[in-house]
């Protein structure tokens, strides 16, 4: 029998369509279709500035705009030869590791209401609703962001910010304990995501699987660590490591990277607090980077570079390069290719999720239709990512 | 010892001594970009893949680049990364314009099945071998390629229920502006 599953269903997180072949109630096919979302974002950027791109990422993976514009702004830098300064990279790491907490906040909540555990959802919403104002406050938007420019930040972070992110940080801990006592060890839960769509470590590998999927399945791949941008390597962070590869191992590694990013957070916090609650946060080479608004306003030279940035954008060199940052659901890159003029000629976006979604036949054939629900949700997709 | 991109060339050159090997020359070029003959991709990818000095087991994507005017005008761009050795390498193929035609990488590594097709459904590159060269992102009755730099932006009718044929008309400056033949479908 063949049976179709989605684009409009509750569980694909999305408009997924899954063509599904059964015998009884096993999975001897099946065939993930997408595209139902594209929207051409990669055409598009060749129309528009880099930074006006930046708008755009935010609508991939919409659960974490922050980690988006870093990737986009990292390899814009990379492109032009620039780096931020130690202060907007802190900034950057405390943003993007509360993204990282809310994305898993949302994929828990979402994934354990899929299951069967509605108490969870309530849980997780309730903390990344914290985060989602914490978004407000820095840049006035909750889910679409756009706060990182290419250069540093968009402005900097408002008084009081830091200490609301300290009672957040000091916070999630406890709450982490509170989702794991709801699933860790209870019995309908492990029996659900026990042995479930098992992934191998070879097959994670030849299927190009990045983030918690790769992790899971037991190998200690993670960006920060291994090529670490944003002054990573000064943080104390572990990476956690499943073994079974299945959906249990990759709940867990997600559970517990809250728990890392809570860790990775509070450094961050420290950092900024060291380099002053107000001061540098955006590059200054005018060449590239928009000067402060204070210096626009009483500096004629700042008003013509302003000027010039904001109508023209600003001319990297004729090159290409590519930068990967580790979102919460992997391995995010953004490819640029430049003939010199303020656009970019090709912008070649690797969305992770596209990538782990390839996984899913491995993981659910020769398993029962039930599991499927278990698998999709235990990959963690973004649809607005895959199709872009 | 840490793997260099530039150890990664050389033992690309010892053990293809035949393959013309070609660096991408540009200051602003980031990564070491080394371009490789169309017929001799599968090859090259199942040395760097298997190799224990090197072991590029994964590959991290394979995208599209239209460089039209220039001649030949695609690229595919393979970028590949060793977990082993904590290093990514970058190959690139030229493909001209009347036969854009390279052989497929899935046998080397699957992950690449769906980076082709997205690659084949932008720029009508051909994947020889590709086990479903179908469209992925965009509807299977699609005409043309966008993201070529002779497709232009924008001006496309969206199909709602709506605005089909007999209903609604574009704007004659806008269809002026659309060489594309397209077929608006009803709902």
């Amino acid at each position: 029998m063949t049976l179709n599953m989605g684009p409009q269903h509750p569980s694909t997180h999305g408009v997924l369509r899954v063509v599904l072949e059964l015998d009884g109630e096993t999975v001897v096919k099946a065939k993930p279709i997408i595209g139902y979302l594209h929207t051409g974002m990669e055409k598009q950027a060749e129309y528009k500035t880099y930074t006006q791109s930046i708008p755009q990422t935010d609508r991939m993976d919409y659960l974490s705009p922050m980690s988006n514009n870093l990737a986009l702004c990292l390899a814009a830098e990379k492109l032009v030869g620039i780096e931020a300064p130690a202060r907007a990279q802190a900034i950057r790491v405390l943003l993007t590791e509360l993204t990282r907490i809310s994305a898993h906040c949302v994929w828990l909540g979402t994934h354990a209401l899929d299951i069967g555990a509605m108490t969870v959802f309530f849980y997780c919403f309730r903390e990344r609703e914290k985060v989602l104002s914490i978004y407000d406050q820095v840049c006035g938007a909750r889910m679409t962001a756009s706060y990182f420019r290419v250069g540093g930040l968009s402005s900097d972070i408002p008084a009081g910010l830091l200490d609301r992110c300290q009672k957040f940080v000091d916070e999630m801990p406890g709450h982490t304990d509170e989702y794991e006592t709801l699933l860790s060890k209870n019995p309908i839960w492990l029996a659900r995501t026990k042995e479930v769509a098992p992934l191998s470590a070879k097959d994670a590998v030849a299927l190009g699987a990045t983030g918690p999927v790769l992790r899971g399945s037991g190998i200690s791949w993670d960006l920060r660590k291994a090529q670490p941008y944003c002054h990573y390597d000064r943080y104390d962070f572990d990476v956690p490591v499943g073994a079974a590869g299945d959906a249990f191992d990759r709940y867990m590694v997600r559970v517990q990277e809250i728990r890392q990013s809570t860790r990775i957070a509070g450094q961050a916090i420290q950092k900024i607090r060291e380099m002053g609650e107000r001061g540098e946060y955006r590059l200054r080479d005018f060449k590239y980077v928009v000067p402060p608004k204070e210096d626009v306003k009483t500096s004629m030279e700042a008003l013509i570079h302003h000027f010039k940035i904001v109508a023209h954008g600003f001319f990297p060199p004729v090159g290409e390069a590519y930068h990967a940052v580790e979102a919460p659901k992997g391995e995010l890159g953004f490819y640029f290719v430049s003939d010199g003029t303020p656009r970019p000629w090709r912008m070649k976006v690797r969305a992770p999720s596209f990538v782990n979604l390839q996984t899913l036949p491995t993981l659910i054939e020769g398993r029962l239709v039930a599991d499927v629900i278990t698998a999709i949700g235990s990959l963690d997709i973004v649809l607005g990512e895959i199709d872009r | 010892m840490a793997l260099t991109p530039e150890r990664v060339e050389q033992r690309l050159r010892e053990r293809f001594p035949d393959v013309p090997f070609e660096r991408q020359e540009g200051a602003a070029v980031r990564d070491h970009t080394l371009y490789v003959p169309a017929e001799r991709i599968v090859d090259v990818c199942t040395f760097l893949r298997d190799d224990p000095e090197l072991a590029f087991a994964m590959l991290a994507w394979v995208g599209g680049v239209d460089l039209l005017p220039r001649q030949p005008r695609f690229e595919v761009v393979y970028h590949l990364l060793s977990i082993e050795h904590n290093r990514r390498a970058v190959l690139k193929v030229r493909l001209s314009d009347e036969a854009p035609r390279v052989a497929t990488v899935t046998g080397v590594w699957p992950t690449a099945n769906w980076h082709e097709r997205e690659t084949w459904d932008f720029y009508g590159i051909v994947f020889e071998g590709h086990p479903d060269l179908t469209r992925i992102l965009l509807p299977d009755d699609w005409q043309g390629w966008p993201l070529r730099k002779d497709s232009p932006l924008g001006y496309q009718e969206v199909s709602f229920t709506h605005n089909t044929p007999g209903r609604m008309k574009p704007a004659p400056d806008l269809t002026k502006l659309a060489p594309k033949k397209v077929k608006i479908r009803a709902h």
